[in-house]
């Protein structure tokens, strides 16, 4: 895998390069470059399976990373390609003329993360939530216990939380 | 039929160019208010429920009249085979060979108005709870409601979920409860074998409690589904 | 005749939904036809589909942000409730991700324990794919049986883990417990069951007219939109794929055991369902090899620190599995907390049930609609999460 970077890097500009398994490696590519390293990775190195397309919201360092896993099925290897958007302005370009089902994991990130991108069939439709008036939910600086206590009626009963609980029973020391 | 020129890269037609990115955050709101919603034009009346008409409550008939209708309700409930949940993954077990529900008078239904029983499987989340709502007003009287798995009752393991109600009861009348996650097969003919005995006693009196209430389960109804707007036809 | 259908304009067809000769019906969430609690949003010509949109979301938990916020052990329980037909794919994922993460290895018994409840409870799986797709055609007899013989392996998780459907045997570190006393033997009787079960299907239910006129080319899939879609597993191994994570890149021990990927060319609803009837042949198989093969004693699982207090080293990691719809994977991004930052549950039918079965729909019969919609065999807990 480390070939492989080191093939890539000679025209993409790519960083923070960790392996993580013999099959299975991740780097950190620029925003602008990235469609043109996967439709790259697609047609030359035979990465043609897109795995999956998810983010992760990094709240302290103010940024998205969104992720796009490849497989080749040749050499049985996965390639992960991270971006790093800025959080308080999350467009990312779409992929969704590169895979077909790019458009629905792009659909469930703007619902889901509030990421846009523009060009995507039907982005702005509702896919999961419906007539949802929050921000979006994936984020992590929306509590979802403190919404779901305030809006929902809860059963009363006798709760203990378990790990207060565990922790006198186990821990009283602690 | 290929999708993408092998030579150029170039999507054939029907996929629409991407958009290059100009750095600029589109003027999009995510954040809905009440005015955005698909539901802003209808009228209040259309807002309010999916019946035709406001639900009455029955009047029991004469006594041992009423008590061969009760006889007859229990021992012919039908079941509306809407899976809400995973508690469906029981109701196969349950209508099929193995446990055979249909030698106790039961069966599922594939259309509300030929039920009587509405089987709520587990955890509700609020876009299911509009379309219960809806399957629950269209089911024809005298109608009956078994809420099973442990969800239903308190919101189980998803009670601090933001998309799960977690009390069925403040929105549909809930005449029998099975606990359980998942509650087996016997517990779920237990819990139908309890319905016929409230049928028998003449207390499965849901349907009237929500014709009674039916102000009240209509505003816990619309503090959380927020989209009442039905599914469009053209017919 | 020809004005039937629409026109075609880039890709789309255009039509008239006032013109009275095209009509929107919805087919779910409340149907019995539909695979769990999804709908598919329908114009219809006549009885043939014009255009299809699939809604999802009916199920939707949120678990990934309530994975959020649980220590990792907390999830343990949540996770196999991601896909209720067949969960043991979600635990062993997660703990798969999880060990390797924290650099655990696991016991070799527990590695074949583990192959056993995965082989096992894909066989589940496959009895209950087979009720379903016979009973959109019409067989309830087949249902019938299938099912029946399904609620046996479940008797036999049953007497294994304790439970029917949900059963948390593969705690991270290991697995939660020993084979009980003659199981294996019961095993053996319920493989022998199912086995001559699948000979009674293949006469009633593949060789029977009905369902050979009705599969037989329904939702042709060709090589070429494979990748362009995402098809993985039965579906993709349907179109002549030589494609099966148990042999690209082995976990557990699947290297050990000796088994060949099945394929059929044709494309279409019947070759799936024959790919789908070799595998449950295949599981039998792999079943009777593992309990011939596993190592009769030996530790069942590691000590883990107190799990409670557990902090997964920082770092991120994507684990799969083959599942009875394809490949199955977990990403987990640990930021060396004691909560995971992102576990992001890739389940097979998000790519087979939107965009595929979107495109798959067009042209086709109403009344194939749900035999089309099994044949890529649909979790819909799995889309939404």
């Amino acid at each position: 895998m480390k070939e492989l970077y080191d093939t890539i890097s000679l025209q993409f500009t790519l960083k923070d390069f960790h392996q993580q398994k013999p099959n299975l490696a991740f780097a950190t590519a620029e925003k602008q470059q990235l469609i043109a390293l996967l439709t790259y990775m697609r047609d030359v190195h035979r990465y043609t399976h897109l795995v999956f397309v998810t983010a992760v919201d990094w709240l302290e360092e103010n940024r998205f990373q969104i992720t796009y896993m490849l497989h080749n099925y040749d050499i049985k290897a996965d390639f992960g390609i991270r971006v790093m958007l800025d959080r308080d302005k999350p467009v990312m370009e779409s992929i969704h003329h590169l895979w077909e089902q790019g458009r629905v994991y792009q659909r469930e990130l703007h619902e889901m993360f509030g990421i846009d991108f523009p060009g995507s069939p039907g982005v702005n439709e509702p896919m999961i939530l419906e007539g949802w008036q929050g921000p979006p939910v994936m984020r992590r600086d929306f509590d979802t216990a403190k919404y779901s206590l305030e809006t929902y009626d809860h059963r009363p009963r006798d709760t203990r939380e378990p790990e207060s609980h565990m922790k006198e029973k186990l821990y009283p020391e602690d | 039929m290929s999708y993408m020129d092998k030579t150029t890269g170039i999507p054939e037609q029907g996929i629409t160019p991407p958009i290059p990115d100009t750095g600029e955050m589109p003027d999009r709101e995510w954040r809905k208010d009440d005015k955005t919603l698909t539901n802003a034009e209808l009228t209040l009346e259309e807002q309010d429920w999916f019946c035709d008409a406001r639900p009455t409550p029955a009047k029991p008939a004469w006594g041992p009249v009423e008590k061969f209708y009760n006889w007859a309700r229990a021992n012919s409930l039908w079941i509306l085979a809407f899976g809400t949940g995973c508690g469906a993954i029981e109701l196969r077990p349950l209508v099929t060979a193995r446990y055979d529900i249909s030698r106790l008078g039961m069966q599922p239904r594939p259309t509300p108005r030929q039920a009587s029983v509405f089987m709520i499987g587990g955890y509700v989340s609020i876009k299911t709870l509009k379309r219960i709502v809806r399957s629950y007003e269209q089911m024809q009287g005298p109608k009956f409601v078994v809420a099973v798995c442990s969800c239903a009752i308190n919101g189980g393991m998803y009670w601090d979920s933001y998309n799960t109600v977690k009390r069925i009861d403040q929105y549909i009348p809930v005449d029998v409860y099975v606990t359980g996650c998942m509650p087996r097969p016997e517990a779920v003919m237990a819990g139908f074998s309890k319905l016929k005995e409230l049928i028998l006693a003449g207390k499965a009196e849901g349907q009237n409690l929500y014709a009674e209430k039916f102000d009240w389960y209509k505003a816990n109804q619309k503090q959380v589904i927020k989209d009442w707007n039905m599914p469009d036809y053209n017919w | 005749m020809a004005d039937l259908y629409p026109p075609i304009v880039n890709g789309k067809s255009v039509y008239d939904l006032n013109s009275g000769k095209y009509l929107k019906m919805w087919q779910g969430p409340q149907h019995p036809g539909v695979t769990g609690n999804m709908s598919l949003e329908l114009i219809i010509s006549g009885d043939q589909v014009v255009d299809c949109k699939t809604h999802v979301g009916y199920l939707h938990r949120g678990f990934e942000k309530l994975m959020e916020r649980r220590r990792y052990i907390n999830c343990f329980p949540i996770v196999c409730r991601i896909c209720v037909p067949e969960p043991d794919t979600n635990e062993y994922l997660f703990a798969a991700a999880m060990e390797e993460l924290l650099g655990v290895e696991i016991p070799e018994r527990a590695l074949w324990l583990r192959t056993l409840n995965l082989e096992l409870s894909r066989l589940a799986s496959f009895l209950m794919w087979t009720g379903g797709q016979s009973g959109a055609f019409g067989h309830g007899t087949v249902a019938q049986w299938a099912l029946a013989h399904r609620d046996y392996v479940l008797d036999l998780f049953e007497e294994w883990t304790g439970a029917r459907i949900y059963h948390m045997y593969m705690t991270p570190g290991g697995v939660r417990g020993e084979l009980p006393e003659g199981w294996t033997k019961h095993c053996e009787q319920v493989l022998a069951g199912v086995e001559k079960l699948l000979g009674e299907v293949w006469h009633v239910m593949f060789n029977n007219a009905v369902f050979k006129s009705r599969a037989v080319g329904l939702g042709v899939i060709t090589p070429d939109m494979i990748d362009h879609f995402g098809v993985v597993g039965p579906v993709a191994r349907g179109s002549g794929m030589q494609r099966d994570v148990r042999k690209d890149s082995p976990y557990l021990v699947y290297d050990k055991l000796d088994f060949q990927i099945e394929t059929e060319t044709a494309g279409d609803t019947y070759a799936r369902a024959v790919v789908r009837w070799k595998e449950m042949h295949q599981s039998i198989s792999l079943i009777r090899q593992i309990l011939k093969n596993m190592p009769a004693s030996g530790p069942l699982h590691v000590t883990l620190p107190n799990v409670l207090h557990l902090k997964v080293p920082a770092g991120e990691t994507y684990v799969r599995a083959e599942s009875t719809r394809g490949e199955y994977g977990y990403y987990m991004v640990s930021d060396g907390s004691a909560y995971p930052r992102k576990i992001t549950v890739r389940g097979p039918s998000y790519s087979h049930a939107m965009a595929l079965l979107e495109h798959l729909a067009v042209g086709v019969n109403i009344a194939d609609t749900h035999g089309l919609m099994l044949s890529l065999h649909t979790y819909p807990p799995e889309i939404e999460r």
